[in-house]
């Protein structure tokens, strides 16, 4: 279990504590308060997880039973027939991480910066749509990307589709059931966890340093570059890491917006545990995708060195 | 030139918009789209304009069910997880104690883990304890992925409270219980507040862990999704666009609110 002990920071930057703690009203209050939530806890997520550990290693089958072997083979088999779909999950994510950071970067810039009095109604505007269940919103796509619609007919007018087909991301006339519309719906959906912390970050950046800067003749290029976006690298570290991580799990888009090609390993988890039924080939998917995406958030936030700020 | 010009200065403003109206866009066709009269099965090309869903909201069998279903969960979901949270909160703004950093790690996990990777060890122990899966699954589920969120969001509201105000109370003889629901609740109900309505934003919009561990029982989420695959009624359209206009009148007017406190206080 030691993916599990190795936690990488809080997403969030710890907030100073406060000056003096109260007056201390017992040695065991503290225990009390915390003894329901983390048992709570630790018995749904932590010892389901070890739960899981042994059902990974274990063999058999549904009518006999099943037993741990330490089976590790399963591990083995699990990624080498499963393969494609790890790197489809892994890049499909991180393209819609991308396109995430350049499209929630302006909106979160202009609530921040430039909203003035309109700045509650967008954020209301953000946030809402969370309220509606995000399965309706996801099939409302199916409309919008429909064969022979408005928007494939203007991407096949400006021969956007010729481009996108010769990269392999859509197939002939179609943008449904293709890579390029499950990375549009797992970029819709996940656009609000970029476009908060963004915007939490570049709300705490004092206005006075833009126009130090500006002072100093730098061009609002320079601005951006040299100020505004050093100083918003907490938010761009954790709003990566709220999109890249549910987005490479999930199987909700790539089911309903894409095709068997565009299969992501949620989509394999699901159906080995839903309706194949096999528990320990499940187990060891379910248990791969923890570690690589505990190994490549650890990796992230070495390279990006925002250790001390994530 | 001049055009060129605004352009450049405006650019910020106009690449925002756009997203916006990406944001928005399919919650727009969602709305359209309720009021329409499908030919067929599947309600994803405009027929005919049509104000029958809305009059008959629950016309479709196991629509209002499980809606109904999904509330009751996401309500009891709400209160197991705020409570819960709130009293976790606490502890670790107000107390220094042993193992607060392992605590903080069990705290942040859920948060970060793939929600598949949850529901699916999740069920390998209901299925080890030979549980029954259904409404009560699903609720220990719902309270145990909330339970971080409302953490986090109370113990930020914790952090920024003076704890002066509390001895303040205590120095005027108000008794430990007296102070922690006459001050400090008070002062801590918007970050418990906005924890619960993220509860149960989360809890009733939850598909992924839900759809492991719901047996044959049917949320709303999971309505849907068995939709989508047999044919979606416009009814759909109608809760969603019915949702979203009620969350938004919801905040207006619990900005009216704040809004108006706010004033008489100065």
């Amino acid at each position: 279990m030691s993916t599990l002990t190795e936690a990488p920071p809080p997403l969030t930057p710890p907030a100073p504590e406060p000056e003096k703690p109260p007056r201390k009203r017992g040695r065991w209050t503290p225990y009390w308060l915390l003894l329901p939530g983390i048992l709570w806890l630790v018995v749904f997520f932590a010892a389901p997880m070890i739960y899981q550990a042994s059902t990974s290693v274990q063999t058999g089958s549904l009518e006999e039973g099943y037993k741990v072997t330490w089976h590790f083979v399963t591990y083995w088999d699990a990624l080498s027939e499963y393969w494609p779909q790890f790197l489809r999950s892994v890049a499909y994510a991180a393209s819609a991480t991308v396109l995430c950071l350049l499209l929630g970067y302006p909106l979160a810039y202009l609530i921040a910066f430039r909203a003035g009095r309109w700045r509650n109604l967008i954020m209301i505007l953000v946030i809402a749509p969370f309220f509606t269940s995000f399965l309706i919103r996801t099939l409302a796509w199916k409309t919008i990307l429909a064969d022979g619609g408005p928007v494939v007919g203007a991407l096949n007018t400006l021969h956007v589709l010729d481009v996108t087909g010769w990269l392999g991301w859509t197939s002939g006339d179609r943008v449904l059931a293709t890579p390029l519309a499950v990375v549009c719906g797992l970029t819709y959906n996940f656009l609000p966890f970029m476009i908060l912390p963004l915007y939490t970050s570049l709300e705490r950046i004092d206005g006075r340093l833009h126009e130090a800067a500006r002072d100093l003749y730098a061009k609002p290029s320079t601005v951006f570059r040299k100020v505004t976006f050093p100083l918003s690298m907490p938010g761009v570290v954790s709003g990566t890491l709220l999109t890249f991580i549910p987005a490479t799990g999930d199987y909700v888009n790539a089911s309903l917006l894409g095709s068997a090609d565009t299969g992501m390993i949620g989509n394999v988890i699901q159906s080995q545990f839903l309706r194949v039924l096999d528990y320990p080939t499940a187990a060891a998917l379910s248990f791969i995708l923890m570690a690589a995406i505990l190994a490549m958030v650890t990796l992230y936030i070495r390279k990006s060195g925002t250790e001390d700020l994530v | 030139m001049a055009f060129v010009n605004w352009f450049k200065r405006n650019l910020v403003v106009i690449a925002g918009l756009l997203t916006l109206a990406y944001l928005l866009l399919p919650n727009v066709i969602v709305t359209v789209f309720s009021f329409n009269k499908p030919n067929g099965r599947f309600n994803y090309e405009w027929q005919q304009f049509s104000t029958d869903a809305w009059k008959d909201p629950c016309g479709v069998a196991g629509l209002c069910g499980s809606l109904s279903l999904s509330l009751q969960i996401a309500l009891w979901a709400t209160l197991g997880a705020t409570a819960l949270g709130t009293a976790i909160a606490f502890a670790l703004v107000r107390y220094r104690f042993r193992a607060r950093g392992a605590i903080n790690s069990l705290i942040f996990l859920p948060m970060a883990m793939p929600e598949v990777v949850m529901a699916a060890s999740l069920l390998t122990l209901f299925l080890n304890m030979g549980a029954q899966l259904g409404f009560w699954t699903i609720l220990i589920a719902h309270i145990m992925f909330c339970l971080s969120f409302v953490v986090t969001a109370v113990k930020a509201r914790v952090m920024s409270m003076d704890p002066k105000l509390e001895q303040a109370a205590q120095d005027l003889y108000a008794g430990p219980f007296q102070t922690f629901v006459r001050v400090t609740l008070p002062i801590a109900a918007p970050g418990i507040a906005a924890g619960a309505l993220l509860a149960f934003a989360l809890s009733f919009d939850d598909f992924i862990i839900t759809n492991f561990n719901a047996g044959s029982t049917v949320t709303f989420p999971m309505f849907v999704w068995g939709s989508a695959q047999r044919g979606t009624p416009v009814q759909i359209n109608v809760v969603g666009t019915a949702m979203f206009v009620i969350a938004v009148l919801f905040v207006l007017a619990s900005m009216a609110v704040g809004n108006r406190r706010n004033r008489r206080k100065a």
